[in-house]
């Protein structure tokens, strides 16, 4: 397992948490809680160790844009290939951008 | 049966605390089922034992299969029946079990309900206020475990190398889990759940009792008595609880902060 | 069944455990217990250097179905296969022995337990066996006051110390997609032998241990498609039964005498076990 804290520019917190995906094979869990107001952050617990540089690619790419909502994430991966955390980390950028559902 | 000594720990250990009584008719020779009594007081005993004439060729070896699993939940409800009116017996399940019988039969013809019956037996005698002791002597494995003993109000274990609880043989849990038994073993000295050895068991903090024995392997005089007040003890322990609450504790920190916090969050 | 029917069907299967048990609760009655945000994850994984989950693969959620009183506790297959460790097995515990506190005090709580489960987490073996003893004396207990209605959906199954959980349901559903036996095709292939159990024979596991013939010998209840809506029908259904024993469970009797009946070195063959559990005594086909 592998370990990696990533963090970004980003505008007000976002309005809820969200929930996205499951450590199975090839998939990942994204936890989302607003930020702090101005800064993104990602911590991302991997099973595969040594692809350090294709997640700091894959995240950054995501947090390009530093008006997004101020997001705290944890990822827990279990050998997702980054098309699914792209998908993953954007179902929960969308919930928590979206109206509140009251599921929890 | 003949008076010849018992080829399993758990028939040795039956014979001693029963003083050699006979066995209930009506249930197969791997289900010995014998009326003795502890500190005066009537009480059942029961053990599973290897049965090398067994019809299922997968559990001769103390195995509990299909029908070890029926026949405990014969032995414990029929204790339950003939006690309804009157003082509930103690039942102490003489524990050494290598394993739930691994077979295509078992399986088609549904172990598992078979092992669900001997449990659910189990459960309900205790609720019925009979109190259930489960004397670990030998090995204490998953499925067969769980159908034998695991239900009990207080297990008492002797402290033995060949005393072992697991979820597990050691070579099936390595294929399983993708590892070396080698692995197994190192992983079993560090992660107190994966050890086999009873000591680390009570450092979970499920036993009532670890008993240090002279023989675990040939029950004599001094040992058997140390096992008799234990059980004595024990069913003085129990008192008026029915439920498992008793293995509840700090060696469980997790089981118990979820069981905390589930219980805030319970009502909204 | 037409192609129209079949595509409109939304599968339960595919969902996740969170999203199935919402799917069984009435609209706007679902609230989650310790839910992933309180991270109770498993102590024991992250010493082993496997990656958690937050909610340890377990959710655990109050409702109601059809307004009766319930909670549902349900197993993340995908998530380490469905095993059971220290922390999700005494969610599940847990829940139900508060359930049963509170069936006690005259406040039924129906519990409903989706179970795909390969049974005891390995690498927390004692912890997880320990919680799933605990896990059955609950539900014992509980069969008493409320019906307690068990859920095996998918192709991951429900073995090991989870299937005994499965046969002491009041109200046990399966699919044909699922398998409930108590040892995995592998566990029997290492311990048994590639000729006692070949695990790579499909066909064989799924006549002998599929949701089909597990309800044709009476050891499930109820055979269902996997179609969201129809599950969420079978487990309204069982919900709003009264409590009872199964047969299932309490006849010890007629198991015994079965057994006695069978050859034991016979090769079990799914028809052979079908015809042993049509008896006089025993009609496998009536629930």
């Amino acid at each position: 397992m592998q370990t990696l804290s990533l963090d970004y520019p980003a505008g007000a917190p976002a309005a809820r948490r969200a929930l996205a995906g499951v450590v199975g094979s090839g998939d990942l869990e994204v936890l989302l809680e607003p930020g702090a107001d101005g800064r993104s952050t990602v911590e991302i617990n991997t099973s595969v160790d040594g692809v350090n540089e294709i997640w700091t690619a894959v995240v950054d790419r995501i947090f390009a844009d530093a008006a997004q909502p101020a997001v705290a994430l944890e990822i827990n991966d279990f050998g997702a290939t980054p098309a699914v955390v792209r998908l993953r980390i954007a179902q929960a950028m969308e919930q928590a951008a979206g109206a509140d559902t009251g599921a929890h | 049966m003949t008076a010849t000594t018992p080829s399993s720990r758990g028939g040795r250990w039956l014979a001693a605390l029963t003083d050699e009584g006979p066995a209930l008719p009506g249930y197969p020779d791997s289900v010995r089922v014998v009326d003795g009594e502890l500190d005066g007081t009537p009480t059942r005993y029961i053990a599973v034992v290897p049965d090398p004439a067994s019809d299922f060729p997968r559990a001769r070896g103390g195995e509990v299969g299909l029908v070890e699993g029926w026949a405990l939940a014969r032995a414990v409800r029929e204790t339950m029946t003939a006690d309804v009116d009157g003082p509930r017996r103690p039942i102490v399940a003489v524990i050494d079990v290598p394993s739930q019988a691994y077979g295509r039969t078992e399986e088609a013809f549904g172990i598992h309900q078979a092992l669900a019956a001997a449990a659910d037996a189990y459960a309900a005698a205790r609720r019925a206020e009979h109190p259930v002791i489960g004397l670990i002597v030998g090995k204490a494995m998953s499925g067969a475990f769980l159908a034998h003993g695991y239900q009990a109000n207080r297990l008492i274990a002797l402290d033995d190398a060949a005393v072992e609880v697991h979820a597990m043989g050691k070579q099936a849990a390595a294929r399983i889990t993708q590892r070396t038994v080698e692995g197994v073993e190192a992983l079993a000295r560090t992660i107190t759940p994966m050890a086999y050895d009873i000591r680390s068991f009570q450092r979970l903090g499920l036993l009532h009792r670890l008993l240090s024995v002279a023989d675990a392997d040939s029950p004599a005089g001094p040992d058997v008595a140390a096992v008799r007040d234990a059980l004595t003890e024990a069913c003085r322990d129990i008192g008026d609880s029915r439920d498992l609450g008793a293995r509840l504790g700090e060696g469980r920190a997790a089981s118990l902060a979820v069981r905390r916090r589930l219980r805030a969050q319970w009502q909204s | 069944m037409d192609t129209a029917t079949l595509i409109a069907r939304e599968s339960f299967v595919e969902r996740g455990a969170r999203e199935r048990v919402a799917g069984l609760l009435d609209a706007g009655t679902m609230r989650e217990l310790l839910d992933p945000f309180e991270r109770l994850r498993s102590p024991w994984l992250a010493e082993q250097d496997i990656v958690t989950q937050a909610d340890d693969g377990v959710v655990i959620a109050r409702g109601a179905i059809a307004g009766t009183a319930v909670v549902c506790c349900a197993v993340e297959p995908a998530f380490q296969g469905g095993a059971i460790g220290e922390v999700g097995g005494a969610k599940i515990a847990g829940a139900l022995e508060l359930a049963l506190e509170d069936a006690e005090a005259g406040r039924p709580v129906v519990p409903v337990l989706l179970l795909e489960t390969g049974g005891v987490r390995l690498q927390e073996a004692n912890c997880g066996l320990a919680a799933i003893a605990e896990i059955h004396a609950a539900i014992a207990a509980l069969r008493a006051h409320v019906p307690v209605v068990g859920v095996v959906a998918g192709p991951v199954g429900c073995f090991g110390g989870m299937s005994i959980a499965a046969g002491l349901c009041s109200q046990l559903i399966a699919t044909r997609e699922a398998r409930l036996g108590l040892n995995g095709p592998q566990v029997i292939e290492q311990e048994a032998g590639v000729d006692e159990f070949d695990s790579r024979d499909r066909p064989m596991i799924w006549s002998l241990t599929g949701g089909e013939q597990r309800r044709a010998t009476g050891l499930v209840d109820t055979l269902c498609a996997d179609d969201a809506q129809a599950i969420a029908a079978e487990v309204a259904a069982a919900v709003a039964a009264g409590p009872e024993d199964p047969a299932r469970v309490a006849d010890v009797d007629a198991a015994l005498a079965r057994l006695a009946r069978i050859d034991g070195d016979r090769r079990a063959e799914a028809e052979w076990v079908r015809d042993a559990f049509q008896t006089p005594t025993d009609d496998g086909s009536d629930s």
